[in-house]
């Protein structure tokens, strides 16, 4: 079987095509996913990753230090934007195996605070879909902008994911 | 939590490096309900091989929280004004993660004091499984007359 090398890139696409990937979603904005900031959950995730500093957990200490409520996690706007039945919905409209996704990338702008009892609004864009080695590498960006309830901008935040093969 | 003033740190200085337990599958239950990731293939030893993995791997999320708890470990987490990652290996059940980070260079920005930080994630090993950078907003210099 033919097999094409890194450098047969026209030969490949003649091969392979890009059926696979919906490109047509690019800039496209999924409807908006409001998502209530549970403190339950906050106390959760700071047992699950070992966290010592109390500002994650306990009230007290967070409002001390001047915030509303316990602090929500610096990498804590992925989770939220997990907060949907099916978080891999976008990955798969534009073609991806759900089951064989990797995150490769993932980046964060910061703003104001997410705290507990905030209500985030999360709406995520999908800035590209790619492929790398003739297809062997499925390619999905999305990046997401989380504003409060008080129409503050939280965080923007950048994902890559991959479909293995 | 120590204040960080611009003036005090040289660059290639190196933040107190963060080594965490070593991940069981217990650890990955929890960040599989904490962190909304339900995705079979981090808990489910079936559904990962039968998916093509020899087991269940670590969520790359859980890698990127322990990194920020090497910030957050530095700096009040307000401070942090950008920090992203690369998921560059797979992290399996009974890896040691240990977390660094470096200053690689200052800047002054629109009266914001700023570090610049590349950040690098290893196993027990020391081979490498994610790799990033991050931009802290620090204190003006303790010392006005050297900015």
């Amino acid at each position: 079987m033919y097999w094409p090398d890194d450098t047969d890139t026209l030969r490949a696409e003649k091969y392979y095509g890009n059926a696979m990937l919906d490109k047509t979603l690019i800039g496209k904005s999924f409807p908006a996913l409001v998502v209530d900031v549970d403190r339950w959950q906050l106390k959760f995730f700071a047992k699950a990753v070992g966290e010592e500093n109390p500002i994650y957990f306990d009230e007290t200490a967070a409002v001390a230090q001047g915030y509303r409520a316990i602090l929500a996690p610096p990498t804590y706007g992925v989770t939220l934007g997990c907060a949907v039945p099916d978080p891999f919905a976008r990955a798969k409209a534009v073609g991806l195996d759900a089951t064989k996704i990797l995150h490769t990338a993932q980046s964060f702008e910061y703003f104001e605070p997410i705290c507990g009892g905030d209500q985030i609004t999360l709406v995520a864009t999908i800035t590209d879909v790619f492929e790398k080695r003739h297809g062997a590498f499925k390619f999905m960006v999305e990046e997401t902008v989380a504003t409060n309830q008080l129409g503050q901008l939280t965080t923007r935040f950048r994902q890559t994911v991959v479909e293995r093969t | 939590m120590k204040e960080i003033f611009f003036d005090q740190v040289a660059i290639g200085e190196q933040l107190p490096f963060l080594t965490k337990p070593p991940i069981t599958r217990t650890t990955l239950a929890y960040f599989c309900g904490a962190s909304n990731d339900h995705n079979p293939v981090h808990v489910d030893s079936d559904f990962a091989r039968a998916s093509g993995a020899d087991d269940v791997f670590v969520h790359g999320m859980l890698d990127m929280a322990y990194m920020g708890q090497l910030l957050t470990g530095w700096v009040p987490q307000r401070a942090i004004l950008s920090f992203g990652v690369k998921f560059g290996a797979i992290v399996y059940v009974g890896d040691t993660i240990t977390c660094r980070g470096e200053v690689v260079d200052k800047t002054f920005n629109d009266g914001v004091y700023i570090l610049k930080l590349k950040l690098r994630a290893v196993d027990q090993h020391g081979e490498s499984k994610l790799t990033g950078e991050a931009q802290l907003r620090v204190s003006a210099p303790k010392d006005a007359a050297r900015p």
